[in-house]
């Protein structure tokens, strides 16, 4: 490379269709070299954006899926004294070796290789509070000691860092100042036409218009406890085409409601809707302004 | 133009600092704005914001900026002419430059506590101290583009951080808590012990054993540290407390989201706590539940903590029947009930969302004060109450 503002490009992906402002943030984030960090409702496609950065940049992924119970040591190494102690009872395996019993976790293994790698950090609020602020001096430096070898690994290539959460709780400040933060919002109507398309490219247009409706009229309802997301239309359609609905069927119906929502409260709520015979939407003029300019 | 950017975010209250805004223009610096002001939107916003609650601040402040600039704004230029702008660079080396675009503002508000404490006469020029007319960061009418002023009048209009405009003062924890500030400060409300089943290894006691067993292996497992602490929150809803909707909920929130208390139970009162507590701030009658109920099924361990201002009209506390509430009878005095509470419980605290200086204005305050430590319903505030709940028992 000659020019050193020179840097991969993400662009997208033919299974990932990314909003403008979405590239722009990946790819600030490449050339800044800082955490990306992607915060959006659930079902929004958090996880999947890193997928695609890594196939759109030709770079291997390394996931981290954080848990309650993760601790931020987890991420970068193990060492495995049980096998130990046991290779040393039956003589297995070289016990006086203490590196072959170091096992590196998914942030040691995109630091420690060879080629540049996307590292996934995903949901990261599901972890305990003080998470985030233990990985600063590893985010921002890219290195590590193992503590039981005194040895260091030290990132050959930085790999692209994304990070996701749901926001169930507040990131510590001093972790966000190094972020370059994204907010996916909820698609609009024509961005999901064409996500939707990416997934059922063969769709007629009426039933897709009918299916959209439904779903941005649901979507509407403020008493839902928890409203559809994308990934749950996705799977809707799709239990649509199996089972050969027609637009016509779902005009006045929504059919397999189990699979746009998922809480017992809201199923209930809709139904008691329709027995008071309460209208499901047909036409996007049913719909307020923000759909229909 | 672009520092008018970073003022009016400050402005409009989002929390960027300066090492943010290099993060910002060093995305410039590499040509990431395109030519396109969509694109130089995108930049900013990814790279100063760091929440969505503040995407409408950002986008008031980038409007009132930016207004009027429409396609492609020359951002280049802009930037060099700001960059080359002489008196932000008067008289700085190339070392202290790059210096300069590492500090990060809370760093430079730490060295400046530092160099206050090292000097001892004053000084005027020159690259360390603190004083007038100098190239360091600190001092006033100085030419250190990031310089904090100690009062005076700025020459220089890049020096970003006036102390007398209290621009931190959001970080005054005796004013604000949010629930990040507050979940912190609950940590403390801890006592580690090790109950319930054995499945942590004990690496050092696995070892040891395995010795005295002469080299068979023998593992050992102990059950993992678990916190200990039961909390019951009383809780004061209604009338007085109205005001003091948002700490208390921001407390509320913390409490609920902090899954390491071993038990946590919620129960509400108007004003003081009577015969009957309520399940719910709504206080209905079918779910409440009597205090001597609650008294005899929590032991004497569980923590208390009431949240209340403790303001009320003084036969509420002090007379029999003085309830508010006409349809509720209570033949026991509110102030009896807090003894029996007090007396029940090891460790009780009182959080008063109220100004502390205004405690003593109320005669109920005063004598509620003398039944339980009573702490301000802030992050300070807290963390003391939940070392009176930990430690030892206060005398107060």
């Amino acid at each position: 490379m000659t020019d050193p503002n020179e840097f991969l490009q993400f662009e997208g992906t033919d299974g990932y269709i990314a909003s403008s402002s979405l590239i722009d943030a990946v790819n600030a984030a490449i050339a800044l070299q800082r955490p990306l960090l992607i915060k959006g409702e659930p079902g929004t496609g958090k996880t999947l954006l890193a997928e695609h950065v890594a196939e759109s940049l030709g770079h291997p992924l390394e996931k981290w899926h954080i848990k309650s119970t993760s601790k931020a040591q987890e991420g970068l190494y193990v060492y495995d004294t049980v096998q130990r102690l046991n290779d040393a009872r039956f003589g297995d395996g070289n016990v006086s070796e203490i590196r072959s019993y170091i096992k590196l976790g998914a942030m040691g293994r995109a630091f420690n290789a060879d080629k540049p790698h996307v590292l996934l950090i995903d949901e990261i609020d599901k972890a305990d509070l003080e998470f985030p602020n233990d990985l600063l001096r590893e985010l921002d430096e890219m290195r590590f000691t193992v503590m039981e070898t005194g040895d260091e690994v030290v990132a050959k290539i930085r790999p692209l860092v994304i990070i996701t959460s749901n926001n169930e709780r507040e990131l510590p400040d001093a972790f966000l100042r190094r972020c370059v933060f994204h907010f996916i919002d909820f698609p609009d109507r024509d961005l999901m036409q064409q996500i939707v398309a990416v997934h059922h490219p063969h769709l007629e247009t009426k039933l897709l218009d009918q299916v959209l409706v439904k779903f941005f009229w649901l979507r509407e309802q403020n008493q839902l406890r928890k409203k559809p997301s994308t990934s749950e239309l996705i799977d809707w359609i799709s239990v649509l085409l199996r089972s050969g609905m027609t637009a016509d069927d779902i005009e006045q119906h929504i059919p397999f409601l189990g699979a746009l929502l998922k809480n017992e409260q809201d199923t209930e709520a809709l139904d008691e809707y329709s027995e008071r015979g309460g209208q499901y939407p047909s036409e996007w003029a049913d719909l307020g302004p923000r759909y229909n300019n | 133009m672009f520092l008018d950017l970073f003022y009016e975010l400050r402005d409009q209250g989002v929390p960027v600092a300066m090492n943010e805004w290099m993060t910002f223009l060093e995305g410039l610096g590499k040509g990431l704005h395109g030519s396109s002001l969509q694109r130089f939107y995108n930049l900013a916003r990814a790279t100063l914001v760091k929440s969505e609650t503040y995407f409408d601040h950002f986008d008031r402040a980038f409007l009132k900026v930016f207004e009027g600039v429409e396609g492609a704004l020359d951002i280049a230029s802009e930037l060099d002419e700001w960059l080359n702008d002489p008196k932000a660079f008067e008289g700085l080396t190339d070392e202290q430059r790059a210096m300069w675009e590492h500090l990060a503002s809370d760093e430079l508000l730490q060295q400046l506590m530092e160099r206050m404490a090292e000097q001892d006469e004053r000084h005027d020029g020159g690259g360390k101290w603190v004083g007038t007319g100098g190239f360091s960061p600190f001092g006033h009418g100085g030419e250190h583009p990031t310089g904090i002023r100690v009062g005076g009048k700025s020459r220089n209009r890049s020096a970003m951080k006036v102390a007398e405009e209290r621009r931190y003062k959001d970080y005054r924890t005796d004013e604000t808590l949010d629930v990040r500030q507050t979940r912190v400060a609950l940590r403390r409300l801890r006592q580690l012990t090790r109950t319930g089943t054995a499945t942590e290894l004990d690496l050092e006691e696995s070892i040891d054993e395995t010795c005295r067993q002469g080299g068979e292996i023998e593992l050992v497992f102990r059950p993992e540290k678990r916190n200990d602490v039961r909390l019951l929150l009383l809780m004061d809803v209604g009338g007085t407390m109205d005001p003091f909707y948002e700490p208390v909920s921001n407390l509320l929130t913390a409490l609920h989201a902090e899954r390491g208390l071993r038990d946590f139970q919620a129960w509400y009162f108007h004003n003081c706590p009577y015969e009957m507590l309520g399940k719910d701030a709504r206080l209905l009658r079918k779910d409440a539940i009597p205090t001597g109920d609650l008294l005899r099924k929590l032991n004497s361990n569980w923590k208390v903590i009431f949240v209340g201002d403790a303001a009320m009209h003084p036969a509420e506390l002090m007379e029999s029947m003085g309830n508010i509430d006409p349809r509720k009878m209570s033949e026991t005095r509110g102030i009896d009930w807090l003894h029996k509470i007090d007396d029940h419980f090891h460790r009780v605290a009182w959080l008063n969302p109220e100004m502390p200086e205004l405690w003593d204005d109320f005669e109920t305050v005063r004598a509620i004060k003398k039944i339980f430590p009573m702490f301000h319903l802030s992050t300070d505030g807290i963390e003391q109450a939940v070392k009176s709940l930990i430690g030892g028992k206060s005398l107060h």
